[in-house]
């Protein structure tokens, strides 16, 4: 009796294994490579979820070259070396064909060097500093041009600003953006004594000083708009210090980079509302494109008080190019999909084409929104046209002359135009 | 019916009646308001203007809504209405132009006139013209301060008007300083130099950027005048730059004055600034001041117990939502007790197994707070929570122009005050403090005069905890309710207690005054990052020298 059981038992597993192998043979893997612990958990979370969804939705469709996607997912948890551990893992293991991951640039940084060793393929969603263009990497996040240079220009020309405060986090993403539009400013006949800088740590939560220091700066006479870069969980007793002091966004907007919808779920946002942030998509934004994918989330993820935000998007972008790559290539080769990529176009869900480019970035609408009291925000400017991503800026002296481009002849993330010669490095 | 007759008879009468004052401009309002929904962003600024420019009765009607977003159109009819919120999530709706009230309406029906931060500006501008003959004061001067930021010419000409029939001393004294800067830019030279001459002792920004501003354009006009002048110019140039000259020298003098004050005030501000920091140090280590201090245990979990405080403040604004303005005085005693209890707990259920073990001690507790944070995760979310702000909390008392004290900085200050002087009443006056000190400065003896020492060792653990826990209901007025808040302050309570001294409760204050000062006065010069190194630096020197802190434990209890 007990022998029969365990034949059936391990008949019935055999053949379980051998259908999973079978089924493994023909299937295509997308690796991801989102951190599910640590603190990147809640951002990295809802992009891992993003993309769970997306292949569900394709395979539903009928798969990819008659095949199914079968999603690998690994976690570094917000540890940036095991980026690189994960990542090769990931590539030499389970041998996936592409893989969705990282949002810090330091993980992208760990993990970059593996990719272009084992030839992999990565698709960055998260707005970044730019300052490099790999053959391995898509870039769908925004580039400065597309996010910090719009947002400067919207203050200065709709809003009057004079005077600026940059306000960041101190780590590289901040400190690059700042010194990017340092530059732009300075290009623009704003003077240096007119711009201010602080920096300041993660997690930072006494701003007394420095908005008193913002304040006196903005009562010189001279209309002043603060940029912020600042990360995280500090912005929101940096808003309720700005409430606290008097400052109003009609007295002093702040146009902040890092604060979106799903930073403002569950946060107090009476002190915020009339701030700005520039992102390439809202939820707020009225298309059949984004309703249709805001009802997808909601119902994929089963609750209704999820919001959409802007990596997400770069993350539903990312796939679709991904699938029409392969579609278009015939096979997922990565070499194939990576030239097939550019010139890939897909709908925004803002409206607009996005279209992939030579340099492995998206062109993308800007647009400025204002934080509401539900958390939203409102359109209040936009580009009329979709803004080309640069992967090198043109306002820093070390890479004005650099280009970018993947297609023949040049095939060189680094281009220098006025040498004409590729660096050696590789990204 | 016929009651209601008259009542109707003088609706009709005093619509007629004022319709007959501006009949043109009423006629023109209508047109105009309909394009609101139409215009483009870039377009609005003079839309607006045209409203304002009408001046009929509806324009702050229709202004105030939009500057505060609450002016809508119905996506039907394209009807401009404005709108409140109901608590059924319906939104009531009042037409602009005849103030008649429509039917209630979801949200789909309608949509935003929207605005931009540079329009509801101009627009704070247009009503504060129309506030400066308010019947209330503090409405007068709340229109005369925006419009001595913002000066504009309908606003001055009617404060001309205004002066005289003043009542109310500041109001008037905020409009004589609008006139006087007026002057200071449009003037005649005599007229500029009364003017500047009695604006020398104003803190007003404004003030003195119009001052700065006026002897930029005289060093100017000289520079240039100087260069083109020959000896053949008739003297009135001289007599005109006598004249120039001695303004330029009131201006020089004011100015100085006017920095001098204000240097006076940043001192002062960072010095609030400083105590500030201080009494949140104060709050977070004064618990700790008890368990590590007095009772010699190193409770690597009392961070949590400020997290637990914290996340109490956050259950009771759940669970009375309308009692927002007290809920956190209900707090305070609701966040002793959760954490005194989980601190009972702690003290019965572990610390008391491993008495004279530190380095097991300090591990067990760690793991505790671990617990402690994972289980809120689960409870709660790893997500912040939101705590609010009560509006007694909100906003800054308003000392002179430049100087303002933010509200919950001073009720912390004062309430860590409080919590200090209340413990020290406790541990000095009562009977249960004999017996704290009793017990820890020996034992044994205690114990032979009938001392429970361990239930004392519970209640002391958790009186440390149960004022960390209080502590916490000031932090998540000050920062992010999450897992981690306590992680963020448990380092600072450390330094502040060995750094004060290990049982001194007046060190303990002593100690998060002057750190909190100290990081202040640096912070502007060297920003908070290096500020914060030098302060640890500084600390750890200071220690080397004086390993007992400042305020060290004298006699035989020390040992």
């Amino acid at each position: 009796m007990k022998l029969k059981k365990l034949i059936v038992a391990s008949s019935i597993v055999a053949t379980g294994l051998m259908t999973n192998f079978a089924y493994a043979a023909d299937s295509i893997k997308v690796g991801v490579l989102h951190s599910l612990s640590g603190t990147m958990a809640i951002s990295e979370t809802t992009l891992k979820d993003t993309v769970l969804m997306m292949i569900e939705d394709q395979n539903a469709k009928g798969g990819l070259l008659g095949k199914k996607i079968e999603p690998v997912v690994v976690d570094p948890a917000s540890n940036w070396p095991l980026f690189a551990e994960k990542g090769r893992e990931l590539l030499a293991k389970d041998k996936v064909d592409v893989i969705f991951g990282s949002w810090t640039s330091v993980s992208r940084k760990s993990v970059l060097p593996v990719l272009e060793e084992l030839n992999g393929l990565m698709f960055y969603p998260v707005q970044y500093e730019g300052e490099e263009s790999s053959k391995n990497v898509f870039y769908t996040g925004a580039a400065p041009n597309q996010q910090a240079i719009p947002a400067v220009d919207y203050l200065i020309n709709d809003l009057g600003a004079e005077r600026f405060v940059l306000l960041g986090t101190d780590y590289v993403y901040p400190r690059t953006t700042n010194k990017i539009l340092e530059a732009y400013l300075m290009s623009k006949g704003i003077k240096s004594e007119d711009i201010m800088i602080n920096y300041t740590p993660f997690g930072h939560s006494d701003w007394q000083n420095i908005v008193a220091e913002v304040k006196r700066f903005g009562s010189e006479g001279k209309q002043t708009a603060v940029v912020s870069t600042v990360n995280g969980d500090a912005n929101i007793p940096f808003y309720k210090e700005l409430g606290n002091q008097g400052i109003s966004a009609e007295d002093i907007p702040v146009i902040a980079f890092s604060v979106g919808e799903e930073e403002l779920s569950g946060f107090d946002t009476k002190p915020l509302v009339g701030h700005l942030a520039a992102w390439n998509y809202f939820q707020s934004v009225e298309t059949e494109e984004n309703e249709a994918f805001i009802a997808q989330w909601k119902k994929y993820i089963g609750d209704d008080k999820r919001v959409t935000n802007d990596p997400m998007e770069a993350t539903y972008i990312g796939f679709k190019m991904w699938v029409k790559a392969v579609e278009k290539a015939g096979t997922t080769d990565v070499d194939a999909v990576e030239q097939a990529m550019i010139g890939i176009a897909v709908p925004n869900l803002t409206g607009g084409i996005a279209v992939m480019n030579p340099n492995h970035h998206l062109s993308k609408p800007v647009l400025i929104g204002e934080i509401q009291e539900d958390g939203q925000f409102e359109v209040v400017w936009s580009t009329p046209d979709t803004v080309i991503g640069d992967a090198w800026s043109d306002f820093l002296p070390s890479s004005k002359n650099l280009v970018s481009d993947w297609t023949a002849p040049i095939k060189c993330g680094n281009f220098d135009v006025t040498t004409a010669k590729c660096s050696g490095q590789q990204f | 019916m016929l009651r209601l007759f008259p009542l109707l008879l003088f609706f009709v009468m005093s619509f007629n009646a004022s319709a007959a004052v501006s009949e043109t401009q009423q006629s023109a309002l209508p047109a105009l308001v309909e394009q609101l929904p139409n215009t483009k962003l870039n377009k609005m600024a003079s839309l607006i203007e045209q409203i304002a420019a009408t001046s009929t009765p509806q324009v702050s009607d229709i202004l105030q809504p939009l500057m505060d977003g609450d002016l809508y159109y119905l996506k039907a009819d394209k009807r401009v209405v404005s709108v409140f919120k109901n608590q059924q999530k319906q939104y009531e709706l009042m037409d602009v132009l005849t103030a008649e009230v429509l039917p209630a309406v979801g949200k789909s029906a309608i949509k935003k006139v929207r605005t931009n931060n540079r329009l509801r500006s101009q627009i704070r501008d247009l009503l504060a013209n129309l506030d400066l003959t308010s019947t209330d004061a503090d409405t007068r001067i709340t229109a005369l301060k925006q419009l001595l930021d913002n000066p504009n010419q309908t606003g001055l000409t009617a404060v001309n008007k205004l002066i005289k029939s003043e009542k109310d001393d500041d109001a008037r004294e905020l409009m004589s300083v609008i006139l006087l800067v007026d002057q200071l830019e449009t003037g005649s030279t005599s007229e500029k130099l009364s003017a500047a001459k009695q604006l020398s002792d104003r803190l007003e920004p404004t003030v003195k950027n119009a001052l700065v501003k006026e002897l930029d354009r005289i060093s100017v006009d000289s520079a240039s005048t100087s260069s083109t002048s020959t000896d053949t110019e008739s003297s009135s140039v001289e007599v005109q730059s006598a004249e120039t000259k001695e303004l330029k020298t009131v201006l020089t003098n004011a100015i100085s004055s006017i920095e001098q004050q204000a240097s006076v005030f940043s001192l002062a501000e960072n010095l609030f600034f400083g105590l500030s920091l201080g009494s949140v140090l104060l709050l977070a280590a004064i618990g700790l001041a008890i368990t590590f201090g007095v009772m010699g245990v190193i409770n690597m979990a009392h961070g949590e117990m400020m997290m637990l405080g914290a996340y109490t403040t956050y259950v009771i604004q759940q669970t009375f939502p309308h009692l927002i303005e007290y809920s956190l005085l209900m707090a305070v005693p609701a966040a002793f007790l959760v954490s005194g209890f989980v601190g009972v707990l702690i003290e019965r259920g572990v610390i008391r197994f491993l008495k004279g073990r530190p380095l097991e001690t300090l591990l067990a507790t760690f793991g505790i707070s671990l617990i402690l944070q994972q289980l809120v995760r689960s409870v709660f979310s790893p997500l912040n929570r939101q705590v609010e702000a009560p509006q007694w909390m909100s906003g800054s008392l308003e000392i002179n122009p430049i100087l303002s004290l933010t509200y919950n900085r001073l009720y912390i200050i004062l309430f860590s005050l409080m919590v200090f002087f209340s413990l020290l009443m406790i541990l000095k006056n009562s009977s249960l403090g004999l017996h704290v000190r009793a017990v820890s400065q020996n034992r044994d003896m205690a114990r032979a005069l009938s001392v429970k020492s361990s239930w004392v060792d519970a209640i002391t653990f958790g009186l440390g905890s149960g004022i960390a826990g209080v502590a916490g209901v000031a932090l998540s007025q000050l920062t992010n309710v999450g897992p981690n808040l306590g992680q963020a302050y448990i380092i600072d309570s450390f330094l502040v207690v060995v750094f004060g001294g290990v049982g001194n409760l007046w060190g303990t204050l002593v100690a998060a005054m002057t750190m909190g000062t100290f990081n202040k006065i640096l912070e502007p010069s060297m920003g908070p990052v290096l500020a914060n190194i030098i302060v640890l630096v500084s600390l750890v020197l200071f220690i080397q020298k004086r390993p007992k802190g400042l305020f060290p434990q004298k006699g035989r209890s020390a040992e």
